[in-house]
């Protein structure tokens, strides 16, 4: 569902990704973008407004811009204010210890609500729960049979009282039944309405009466646009709904409305429908959706990894190092050492956004052992070799291949990426020779580094 | 009570909340003396705001604002500006070709929930009506009911329709409705889908099958290629009109349940990206609440100065 947002997210994330230094003229950028991107997923005009506004707030602080990594920051800011949109609210149903609870599902037409009863009463007779359903919706041709023919599907008591064409009446007759026959759940399908129906609505609040609900559900399509909050903003008043399910999130929307309904009407989301099969329905956990929609893999925890193993000093020392020129085998042996902290190199691909489908590619599966091997030639070599790397002639290299278990042709394999690589080093450091205190450059330190 | 007022008093609610922010944009906008300058960037804003939230999206939102913020202005009134511009928009589209072949053979499509079924009921009602002799095929195999929900409209209207068992190929109803429309004389068939995300590929690849049976048996079928779009709808509804186009080529658009608050201003934005023309609008439950689209009075209704 969140492909489409994700990707232009990604885009703008992509763009400062390299930035080691954030100006606040590159941060408006990016809010901008960020603007388009939550515009055009749907998210209430408002919202975005005032989501852009705190993003701003927070990443123009001194202590972002000079961070270690100054877009992740940016990307972990938003990232963070999308969580605080959707609030701490647990998804699934509220708690109760009435028998029977009552569900009412209610929403627009079209939305899905015949569906999510059938999917919900899957849902909760998967959790040992005795769900009967029924159907008000009197109005639409064949709603009521369309319900029958879902609940036979899921396997659920269905309440029918043929010739009975009344709302209310419908929802007292299944709450008897309920109780006779000792189902624990009622799940009540109400008829897709306007909120601007009157008369419909009172209808209703006279279900709602009747049934005394625990949960009163609002189903919401994911696709929905600027108009969600109007409606859902309209139920809620009339009706005070407890949870919203939103439906057809395996198609392409970007899912914005769920934002926008969430942040202005104040009502969490308590499942989310995802396909077209009856099992196809789930809890709503805020943070899973939030990184799904901004299509981050677990780049965070990434981020949060990297902090915790990268010791600020540390970066600041050795970034000197590299200006002068003097990056050694010792600090190449301490990068490996961080990398491998951080924990398996293959899960940490798979934590890069973009890498997750790639680490699947036949032989790219990166080679743990190989930096084993690394680190082992790096310690089979003197404290001055280490230093010197000039000092490893042929024999010294064929004693370093003997004791690390290795070949003199990895030894000098490696002794010649270093090489490379100290000269890059060098070259970066004279290309950006500025003040060291003033404009920390730490990207160097990353891990990331290492790995492209 | 004449088309426009129809339209009027099926777009009312629609355009209150639209309206009466436009209201506040123009109200500063256009006092006679602001009528002589152009339009500020304060003004351009809230009129982008007001684009923005009417569902019109970010692409035709611009190019809407950016065309009435270069217009030199001498006395006119914004509200005039804007519902030109967007009229050039809505007007900028290929035009449908007039129907020639009999029988008609017009595919309804869209994702789920959108109001493929009720189109197709209130179609059937008005052809038939208009004297035509519609035949209704219920290709929609897969959702729970959705046949028995398509009887109770052609009973309604009174109109034949060709039906199979639920689950079965939806493309060999098509063939059979195909025949029997050639054999009965129909003169229009409307073929009701069932409601797919056009991000799935298999289903989309079954309505390729739906055309190139139709195409066999009728030359030059489908005739017409009805996308349906709930009102509602946000940006996505682009996703919609692309993939359809591409899988389906839809020729025109059915924007549903204006009778609500959404806007629909989707449809400016499918217009301003794909130029496909907005065919009917649904305004109601009823069956004369689907009207033909045109894109004037929907301006002028939408951007109507106090009613």
């Amino acid at each position: 569902m969140f492909d489409a947002l994700s990707h232009r997210l990604q885009d703008v994330f992509q763009s400062i990704k390299g930035e080691t230094r954030l100006t606040e003229a590159t941060v408006e950028n990016v809010l901008r973008e960020i603007r388009m991107a939550l515009l055009e997923a749907d998210v209430n005009f408002k919202v975005v407004k005032a989501f852009v506004d705190r993003v701003r707030d927070r990443a123009m602080d001194q202590a972002v811009l000079k961070s270690l990594t100054p877009s992740q920051q940016v990307i972990k800011i938003v990232r963070d204010e999308l969580l605080a949109l959707f609030g701490d609210a647990k998804g699934g149903l509220t708690e109760t210890s009435a028998r029977p609870r009552v569900i009412v599902m209610l929403g627009l037409q079209g939305s899905g609500k015949t569906t999510t009863t059938g999917k919900l009463a899957k849902w909760l007779a998967k959790q040992g729960r005795h769900p009967i359903v029924v159907s008000t919706d009197v109005r639409r041709p064949a709603a009521i049979q369309q319900l029958a023919i879902v609940a036979g599907q899921a396997g659920v008591r269905v309440h029918d009282p043929a010739g009975n064409l009344d709302p209310v009446s419908r929802t007292r007759s299944a709450l008897a039944e309920a109780k006779a026959v000792g189902n624990d759940v009622v799940i009540v399908d109400t008829a897709g309405r306007l909120h601007i129906d009157d008369e419909l609505m009172k209808e209703l609040v006279a279900i709602r009466e009747i049934a005394g609900p625990t949960d009163l559900l609002y189903v919401a399509d994911a696709m929905t646009g600027q108009d969600a909050i109007k409606s859902a903003g309209e139920f809620h008043a009339q009706m005070g709904i407890t949870g919203v399910v939103l439906t057809k999130i395996d198609g392409d929307a970007r899912g914005g409305a769920a934002l926008s309904v969430v942040s202005v009407v104040g009502v969490p989301i308590a499942f989310v429908g995802s396909g077209e099969k009856l099992e196809d329905l789930e809890p709503f956990h805020a943070d899973r959706f939030v990184s799904r929609m901004l299509g981050m893999g677990d780049v965070l925890s990434l981020i949060e990894k990297a902090e915790e193993v990268i010791d600020r000093g540390d970066a600041e020392k050795l970034e000197a190092k590299i200006r002068k020129g003097g990056f050694t085998l010792e600090d190449f042996r301490d990068q490996l050492r961080m990398l491998k902290r951080m924990g398996p190199l293959e899960k940490i691909m798979g934590m890069l956004p973009g890498m997750g489908g790639m680490k699947e590619l036949a032989g790219q599966k990166p080679d743990e052992k190989q930096l084993s091997r690394i680190e082992a030639i790096i310690n089979s070599m003197t404290a001055a070799e280490r230093r010197q790397a000039d000092l490893l002639d042929g024999s010294r290299r064929k004693r370093v291949a003997k004791g690390s278990g290795t070949t003199v042709e990895d030894v000098n394999r490696l002794l010649k990426q270093f090489v490379e690589m100290q000269r890059m080093l060098k070259m970066v450091g004279q290309m950006t020779g500025e003040p060291i205190a003033a404009a920390p450059k730490k990207r160097k330190k990353s891990p990331f580094s290492l790995m492209r | 009570m004449g088309l426009f007022d129809r339209l009027r008093q099926g777009l009312q609610r629609t355009t209150q909340q639209l309206v009466e922010k436009f209201e506040d944009v123009v109200l500063r906008a256009d006092s006679a003396e602001a009528r002589l300058r152009d339009v500020d960037a304060e003004t351009a804003e809230a009129l982008e705001e007001v684009l923005l939230m009417a569902d019109v999206g970010v692409a035709a939102t611009g190019e809407i604002v950016g065309a009435v913020s270069r217009r030199r202005r001498r006395g006119e009134s914004l509200r005039d500006l804007v519902k030109q511009e967007m009229l050039r928009v809505l007007e900028a589209t290929t035009p449908m070709a007039a129907p020639s072949a009999t029988p008609h053979v017009m595919l309804i499509v869209g994702v789920n929930g959108v109001g493929k079924t009720t189109t197709i009921g209130k179609l059937a009602n008005q052809l038939k009506r208009e004297g035509r002799t519609p035949l209704i095929c219920a290709a929609d195999t897969f959702r729970a009911a959705a046949v028995d929900q398509l009887q109770v409209w052609a009973d309604r209207a009174n109109v034949d329709m060709v039906r199979a068992r639920e689950g079965s190929d939806p493309a060999a109803v098509v063939f059979d409705a195909m025949t029997a429309a050639k054999t009965r004389r129909r003169d229009v068939v409307l073929v009701d889908t069932a409601g797919r995300l056009h991000t799935r590929a298999n289903l989309m690849n079954e309505l390729d099958k739906i055309r190139r049976v139709a195409s066999r048996e009728v030359p030059g079928a489908p005739h017409e290629v009805l996308l349906v779009l709930d009102a509602t709808v946000g940006q996505n509804g682009l996703a919609q009109a692309r993939e359809f186009t591409n899988v389906a080529g839809v020729t025109g658009i059915v924007l549903t349940k204006l009778d609500g608050t959404a806007k629909g201003g989707i449809a400016v934005a499918i217009a301003h990206e794909l130029r496909l023309p907005i065919r009917y609008i649904g305004v109601g439950e009823g069956v004369d609440d689907l009207l033909p689209f045109a894109p004037q009075e929907y301006v002028d209704a939408i951007f109507q100065e106090k009613w």
